[in-house]
Order: structure tokens, then C-alpha cells, then sequence
């Protein structure tokens, strides 16, 4: 038996992790991968949240419910989809500049 | 101290040392190692919080599909280890102390408000079986209908998105 504390400071700290790569890091490709961790944080909170609620239904006799399970579902499809148009958007301005150091990234203009 | 607590310390030590591996190594390869590592362990921690289809999910989609692109990518690019740069060079210090507080704030306030009373308990065999996957598919299909179709959709304009963004235009050919 786990309280469901534990899982949100795990996701704390997942998250904190993923916004420090943000700040950091001057890679394009790896902010992405830092953005990803954060989603994965709040999907993992997602899915502990759910779980006490399952446990919390389970003992009051309840059918359980999956909400949790189903909103990490969609935020997996929403990751899937932004990775593809960032990703796409990371080799077009590697094409035009020749460079993608975020520090260079500093006009709208191509 | 039980053996669901243990493998819960084992496992986040596992994935707060795979995060911290993903943001601090020079190669950008290693960089998406790290991160497929800690991916997986987020899927162990789904299967013991009885989220088995959400954790074959997480393993396809994160772990295959989406880090093979970022690979992908990555070795497209030539990206896997930028020059440096001094630009902001005060960045990096303000970016610490920026992160300690999120993190001191956000458990601060998770430890002021505990709820003692929510607890999680290992699901038994018959949550974690084909009763999860059946239930999903009615929650989804039913109570969920109109966000599933409306994601077919995001998902179909990001593929459009991208093929238009990567193509390559010919001089004179419109």
C-alpha cells in the first residue's frame, strides 16, 4: 500500500527535471525530448490520481472508473502529433540555417 | 517497510536518474537512450498502477514510435553534439535556482496538503487483464466518442503538417 504523495513528488521531480533541460539546454531536439519528460509526469500523476479513485469506488462499491487511463490516452495522441510537426519544423530551419543552436533561432524570418 | 514500497523507491530512482542522465549528457543519442530508459520504467509504474493497455501504449508510441524518430532526426541532423556558446552565460545559474524552487514549492505544498486517507493499492490479477482493455474501449467508445474522433483528426492534419512542412519546392514548379 503506497499513498498517492509518493507518485505526485516522483512526478515533481520528473517534471522539474524536464523544465531544467528546457532552461539549459541549447539543442533544439533535446528541449523536445525535456518537453516529452513533462508530459510524462503529469501522465504518470494522471494514472496515480485515477487509481485511488479506482480504489476509493472499489471500496464504496462502485463500478470503477477509467478517466484517468482514458485522458493519458489522448495526451499520448497529443505527444505523437506534436512531436511530428516539431520535428518536421526542426529540419526546415535546419535547412535554411545550416545550424539549429537555439541561440541562433532569434528571428521569425527565414 | 513493504515490498511495494521497495519496488516503488528502486523504480523512481530508476527514472529520476534516467531524467537526470537525459538532460546532462553531452550526445544527444545518449541524451534519447536515456529518455526510452526512463519511459520504460513510467510503464512499470502504469502496470502497477493496474494501467496495463496505457503501459503497452507508452511502450509502442513513446518508447518505439516517437524515440525512433527523435533518432532519427537526431542522426539526420548531424545534432548530436552542438558547439557551445556563451550567449547567456548567466543563464545557466538563474536556471538552477529557478528549478530548485519550482521543486521545493511543488512538494511543499504536496506534503502541506497530504491526504493520508488516499492510498493506492496494488491492483489484483483481475484489474490488470483483459477487463482494463474492455473497459477502456466502453468508456472510450461511449462516454469519450467525440474527443477520440476529434484526435483522429489532430492526428491527420500533424501528418499533413509535416509532409508540407518538409517538402521540397522546385524552383519554377509551383
Amino acid at each position: 500500500m503506497i499513498q498517492v504523495d509518493y507518485y505526485i513528488i516522483l512526478s515533481a521531480i520528473l517534471f522539474t527535471i524536464g523544465a531544467l533541460g528546457v532552461l539549459i539546454r541549447r539543442n533544439p531536439l533535446i528541449i523536445f525530448m525535456s518537453i516529452e519528460l513533462m508530459l510524462n509526469a503529469a501522465n504518470l500523476v494522471f494514472v496515480a490520481f485515477g487509481r485511488s479513485f479506482q480504489v476509493a469506488q472499489e471500496a464504496a462499491g462502485k463500478a470503477v472508473s477509467f478517466d484517468g487511463q482514458i485522458f493519458v490516452f489522448f495526451v499520448i495522441a497529443v505527444a505523437a502529433a506534436e512531436v511530428a510537426v516539431g520535428l518536421a519544423l526542426i529540419v526546415e530551419i535546419f535547412k535554411t540555417k545550416k545550424n539549429i543552436n537555439i541561440d541562433e533561432m532569434n528571428s521569425l524570418k527565414g | 517497510m513493504t515490498s511495494e514500497l521497495i519496488v516503488f523507491l528502486v523504480l523512481s530512482l530508476a527514472a529520476v536518474a534516467a531524467a537526470f542522465g537525459m538532460v546532462s549528457s553531452r550526445n544527444a543519442v545518449y541524451s534519447a537512450l536515456f529518455l526510452v530508459l526512463n519511459f520504460v520504467t513510467v510503464a512499470i509504474f502504469y502496470l502497477l498502477l493496474g494501467a496495463p493497455f496505457i503501459a503497452m501504449s507508452q511502450i509502442t508510441v513513446y518508447a518505439g514510435a516517437i524515440m525512433v524518430l527523435f533518432l532519427f532526426v537526431i542522426m539526420l541532423l548531424g545534432a548530436e553534439a552542438l558547439a557551445p556558446t556563451n550567449v547567456l552565460p548567466w543563464q545557466r545559474p538563474l536556471a538552477f535556482s529557478l528549478a530548485v524552487i519550482l521543486l521545493v514549492e511543488s512538494v511543499y505544498l504536496v506534503i502541506s496538503r497530504a491526504q493520508t486517507n488516499a492510498v493506492i493499492v496494488a491492483p489484483d490479477i483481475a484489474v490488470n487483464s483483459m477487463d482494463n482493455l474492455r473497459a477502456m474501449a466502453m468508456s472510450l467508445f461511449n462516454q469519450f466518442l467525440l474527443p477520440f474522433e476529434v484526435t483522429s483528426i489532430l492526428l491527420l492534419v500533424a501528418m499533413v503538417g509535416a509532409i508540407v512542412l518538409t517538402k521540397r519546392e522546385k524552383a519554377g514548379q509551383k
